[in-house]
């Protein structure tokens, strides 16, 4: 048992790569300028604790491997080499001391260049926690400029955007590692946080505070592209819904207007007007469903209303009564909804 | 010595056994397709006086659980059934909380009233919420009066206080006193 | 000093007068508890209650590592489908409740149990009854978690249980209000053993141990219930406010009408920190005592040590934001909490750097007691570390609630309390059997737990910071995290197995183990200088104290105190600093009324999950207990 452990240690090693390309919801691999603060201060204090840790080891076991005479009586102490062992500890604790007023001092430091991180009229993003999806909510000065959608946010890269954070719930936590650290989602007052992007490119973050069944299946995306792009598809998010184009389109709107999907969510521009559950306006337009519990497909999208329970146990979403058929409509209805 | 552990362990496993069945979770619907088929008295005139008595298996599995009657609590004001009945006060639809039941204060009659609608505005919600859920707003609808259990009738909600918690309520047949 | 003369007033037999076998059998007969069922109830000797403690506290912990072993299972591989959110979510809170409430903090309190009065050469702890009172309940404290568990009514909220998932609202029916009485039910239990150990430490130490003779153990302990006085009662505040919330609808944590929810966390981790030192102090006094025994010298800088396990003591107090720096607290808070986080290493540190220097300064021998300490030398100093990055505010945003924590705060509390722990069991496991335990299974053991250990833990620290939450029962295959799960499940179970070994040692040295003999280390401490297993009186005669490590000073014979009365439960009560005998003091008899005033308010902790008016009724028949369990003798000195 004790051999396979540690052939598979060696097997493992060259897998533990020491920075970059660790995923798209990696702290070590940082997308932002806070987050590559926080890299870099990572970095630093590992390296420096490890320092200390080898020094600390090697003193103990070279003290341990120092020949001695044998059983000698307990209480003949060597006064001199005490003497020169308090000299050594104070030295020691001297430079533990040194060492926590060079880290607070960092920490302090590294805290405020992450909160000068900002600019002039961000976009503004609301975001609110419910269990277990993210609500987005574009803030604009014009009603019909604010927009809603979910469990994705489009960010311009290079530019600060502010993000008011709150939870209408249990408590959750905003995270996305390659951008920024984490914040609270806490119900009565409100968080905020600015994200920034160096680049385009789309970065996973995941609910970090444990709120009930799914706190495993609450993700998001971040996806930041060049500024036309977004403005482009904040214009097109503005937009109502397509209308159903083909027979199977319209059954599949039909069977949504009629059926329980009605009850919880909302397409703009439909009589489907719920806020329980996420908005689908432009649901096809999005990279996952169910909070990034699954890639968006029509395959997985019929899967996942068919039987939400069994992909998502205890998540809101009810298990409906459709038949193959009208299975297929809504999910063709549901598809074309770009 | 080892008597004493084993008795009181058999003494806390009664104590709390009670409690045990209102604690299951299950949200997938079994069988996952197929409505429960029932009867449904849709009048209260009955030959003899007594109303005729409709079971069904899923009464029992939700009637008197703490989780799916916490669920329906929750769909109670996600489908807007204050707009009506206001925290159970009443208002355009009948009160919720006391003793007077037009079709009945069963689960069945409750999860009927629901499903099917009843005259003078009660629509029909048969096709727009899955039967599970009915039966969920059905079992909390019948927490509302105190009727049932307290262990397993939810606490308060964290917004403002319209009224009582349904778990301090008090049988609104009964009025707490023993009939 | 030696062979003081205690002042001797009351008549009846003196200890004086007797020889050595009257004496033992003029003892025995005072002191033992008495046989069948009734006697084993009414038991109030601490080495019997303490040993029931570390048992109940084992059988714990084997329940608690199942729960570990089977939430690595299920995350041995991505979306795989062993167990459903729902069980996992009661997985993990249980252990997390089980590891912390009904094994840590009752196996370091019990290990004191036995040893502080053997350590400071008394013949009862303080406060027997109320000592055995305390097992009664932490045992129903377990039970209610553990059979709530079985009934599917586990916690599903984490040992943390934070509003608003754990209120009325978010958890319904019965599982969040088994995890705020669980709380009850052992911090009662705590609270109770640590003022008796108080007591203990300060008024029953043998004639001459004045504080500067006192064993770094006992002062760990000693520190310990100070910590555990002032922590407990505000997690018993939190749960309580809690219960109240979800029962009779008080709006404590209701932001609605005016509540706080952050207020919860608050009183959660002004407890949640101490706690934390609450495992790990009475470890360093574990670890004090193996290196001091098996580095054949005394600690260099005893002074040093006492004051950083005080100061560590104190400070454990000031730190307890930095578990909610992301709840967006004020930035100069945050920071001040950054430097007080730091500070705490000045403490350790030095306590790591005298260890250090009386390995270099003796003469250590290996054995596996000293392995162990070895160990936790190499994994508490990583694990402190990495709570050093945890302190600072930024940093701890991207690491808090990953597994990074998961790991850091297992290589604090297995490498820092668990490792030590083991290595006391090695270390005393003599005293408390007469017999050795084996030193090559003990060895085995040591190696599987360490490489267990490291390959269970160490990959958590990458996880963490490739962006894996805690507390998820299942991830994305995406994401990559498939191998290293899979490893460190591998790591997991060679950590369960080396615990199935320690539990065949355990049980096979109980029968087959070499006899010890009085003092098999050739230790310096007290509690060597009785024979092994002690008898129900502790000592033949009360030793007396003139130096920090009496038996290595006194190699020829120990000097004694003589006076006491051998008809009747007595004690000497020493001064608090000096360690002047000062009067002689009636110990507690055994008596049943201990466990029926448990079972009293263990009903009445159990039935107000459902009621409010539990509390009162459960009041009288408390009240009757405690009246029986006071009711005066008629001996002289109640008058």
């Amino acid at each position: 048992m004790k051999a396979t452990g540690l052939h598979r240690a060696a097997a493992l090693l060259p897998m533990i790569p020491l920075s970059g390309c660790t995923g798209i919801q990696s702290a070590l691999d940082p997308k932002g300028p806070a987050a590559s603060e926080l890299a870099w201060l990572i970095w630093f204090f590992t390296g420096l604790c490890s320092l200390i840790w080898l020094a600390v080891m090697i003193v103990l076991i070279w003290g341990l491997s120092k020949r001695r005479g044998d059983r000698a009586e307990p209480l003949d102490i060597d006064e001199a080499g005490d003497r020169k062992a308090t000299r050594v500890v104070t030295g020691a604790v001297a430079a533990t001391v040194l060492m926590m007023i060079v880290l607070s001092l960092l920490s302090y430091f590294s805290n405020r260049t992450i909160a000068a991180i900002g600019g002039q009229n961000p976009v503004t993003i609301k975001l609110t926690g419910h269990q277990w999806w993210w609500e987005v909510r574009y803030e604009s000065d014009q009603p019909r400029r604010t927009l809603t959608t979910a469990n994705e946010i489009h960010i311009p890269a290079g530019e600060p955007v502010r993000v008011v954070l709150s939870s209408t719930d249990v408590i959750h936590s905003f995270w996305v590692p390659a951008l920024h650290g984490k914040k609270d989602l806490i119900p009565g007052f409100d968080n905020e946080l600015t994200l920034k992007a160096d680049k385009p490119g789309v970065y996973r973050g995941q609910c970090a505070e444990f709120c009930g069944a799914q706190h495993a299946h609450m993700a998001l995306m971040v996806v930041a592209e060049p500024r036309e792009a977004f403005d482009g598809w904040y214009n097109a998010q503005l937009s109502n819904a397509r209308q159903p184009e083909t027979d199977e389109q319209r059954a599949g709107h039909d069977l949504f207007m009629n059926r329980p999907c009605i009850m919880c969510h909302k397409i703009q521009g439909t009589k489907a007007a719920a806020n329980t559950g996420p908005d689908l306006t432009h649901l096809a337009g999005r990279q996952t469903i169910a909070a990034g519990t699954l890639h968006m497909s029509r395959g997985n999208l019929a899967a996942w209303i068919a039987d939400p329970q069994s992909v998502k146990p205890g998540a809101r979403m009810p298990t409906m009564n459709l038949s193959g058929d009208e299975l297929n409509a809504v999910v063709a209805y549901l598809e074309h909804l770009k | 010595m080892m008597r004493k552990p084993a008795s009181l362990a058999i003494g806390l496993a009664l104590a709390v056994l009670g409690g045990c069945q209102r604690e299951e979770r299950e949200t997938r619907p079994e069988p996952v397709l197929g409505e429960s088929q029932q009867a449904v008295p849709v009048t209260a005139l009955e030959p003899g006086g007594n109303r005729p008595q409709f079971s069904n298996p899923k009464a029992a599995q939700f009637e008197g659980n703490a989780y799916h009657i916490s669920q329906g609590k929750t769909l109670f004001s996600a489908f807007n059934c204050n707009g009506c009945h206001s925290n159970g006060g009443g208002g355009m639809g009948p009160a919720l909380m006391d003793e007077k039941w037009l079709y009945g204060n069963s689960i069945e009659s409750i999860h009927a009233s629901i499903r099917d609608g009843r005259p003078n505005g009660m629509p029909t919600f048969g096709r727009l919420i899955p039967d599970d859920q009915l039966w969920e707003l059905a079992a909390y609808v019948k927490s509302m009066g105190g009727n049932v259990p307290s262990a397993a009738a939810p606490g308060r909600n964290d917004d403002m206080m319209a009224r009582p918690a349904e778990n301090r309520m008090p049988n609104a047949a009964t009025q707490g006193r023993t009939p | 000093m030696s062979a003081a003369d205690l002042p001797a007033k009351s008549k009846g037999i003196r200890d004086t007068s007797l020889d050595d076998a009257s004496l033992h059998r003029w003892l025995t007969s005072t002191w033992e508890t008495k046989r069948g069922i009734i006697g084993a109830l009414s038991a109030v000797d601490h080495k019997v209650i303490a040993r029931r403690y570390l048992i109940t506290a084992f059988v714990f912990l084997c329940l608690g590592g199942l729960n570990a072993v089977t939430m690595r299972l299920q995350l041995s591989g991505p979306e795989r489908g062993l167990i459903g959110p729902d069980l996992y979510n009661q997985l993990f809170a249980v252990h997390g409740m089980t590891m912390m409430f009904l094994f840590a903090v009752p196996i370091v309190q019990a290990t004191g149990i036995y040893l502080v009065p053997l350590m400071v050469g008394t013949r009862n702890i303080a406060f027997p009854r109320l000592n055995a009172f305390s097992y009664w309940i932490y045992l129903s404290g377990g039970l209610f978690l553990w059979v709530s568990f079985l009934l599917d009514m586990g916690p599903d909220i984490g040992w943390f249980a934070y509003v608003p998932l754990s209120g009325p609202e978010f958890s319904p029916g019965k599982r969040a209000d088994v995890w705020a009485q669980t709380i009850t039910y052992t911090e009662v239990s705590s609270l109770a053993v640590a003022v008796a150990t108080i007591v203990t430490i300060f008024k029953q130490r043998a004639p001459g141990m004045s504080l500067n003779r006192m064993p770094l153990y006992v002062w760990a302990m000693l520190v310990t219930s100070f910590v555990v006085v002032f922590a407990m009662p505000a997690v018993m505040i939190a749960s309580t406010f809690l219960i109240l919330d979800r029962l009779v609808g008080t709006q404590i944590f209701n932001p609605a009408e005016g509540g706080d929810a952050l207020l919860f966390q608050h009183l959660f981790w002004f407890f949640g920190h101490p706690e934390v030192y609450i495992i790990f102090l009475p470890a360093t006094g574990m670890v004090s005592a193996i290196i001091v025994t098996f580095a054949r010298r005394p600690a260099f800088g005893y002074l040093a040590l006492v004051l950083s396990v005080i100061a560590v003591g104190i400070l454990s107090f000031g730190l307890w934001v930095h578990h909610m720096f992301a709840t967006g607290i004020a930035k100069v808070g945050a920071s001040f909490f950054t430097a007080s986080s730091m500070l705490i290493a000045i403490p350790n540190g030095l306590q790591i750097f005298c260890w250090v220097a009386t390995l270099w300064g003796g003469r250590p021998k290996i054995g596996t007691p000293l392995l162990f300490v070895l160990g936790f030398f190499f994994i508490f100093v990583a694990g402190g570390l990495t709570g050093v990055m945890l302190a600072s505010v930024p940093l701890d945003l991207q690491v808090h609630d990953t597994y990074f924590v998961v790991a850091h705060f297992h290589y604090v509390l297995i490498g820092g309390s668990v490792f030590p722990l083991m290595g006391a069991a090695y270390y005393w496991y003599p005293k408390l059997t007469g017999r050795m335990m084996s030193e090559r299974m003990g060895r085995w053991h040591f190696w599987l737990a360490f490489i267990g250990f490291n390959a269970a833990f160490f990959p958590m620290h990458i996880l963490g910071l490739w962006g894996m939450p805690r507390r998820v029962y299942t991830y994305p295959v995406d994401l990559g995290w498939g191998n290293i799960n899979l490893f460190i499940t591998g790591g997991a179970l060679v950590l369960f197995f080396s615990f199935v070994l320690f539990t065949i040692n355990l049980v096979w040295s109980a029968r087959r183990g070499e006899p010890a003999g009085d003092n098999p280390w050739d230790a310096g401490t007290l509690e060597w200088a009785t024979s092994s297993p002690p008898p129900s009186y502790n000592f033949a005669r009360i030793p007396v104290v003139t130096h920090l490590e009496p038996l290595w000073a006194a190699r020829a014979e120990l000097p004694v105190a003589a006076g006491l009365r051998v008809d009747a439960r007595e004690l000497v009560i020493s001064t608090v600093a000096e360690g002047h005998p000062d009067i002689r003091e009636k110990s507690a008899a055994p008596s049943i009324w201990p466990l029926f005033a448990a079972i009293a308010v263990g009903a009445t902790f159990l039935w107000s999950i459902f009621t409010p008016w539990a509390v009162v009724w459960g009041a009288p028949p408390i009240a009757i207990a405690l009246i029986g369990w006071f009711w005066p003798k008629g001996e002289p000195e109640d008058e």
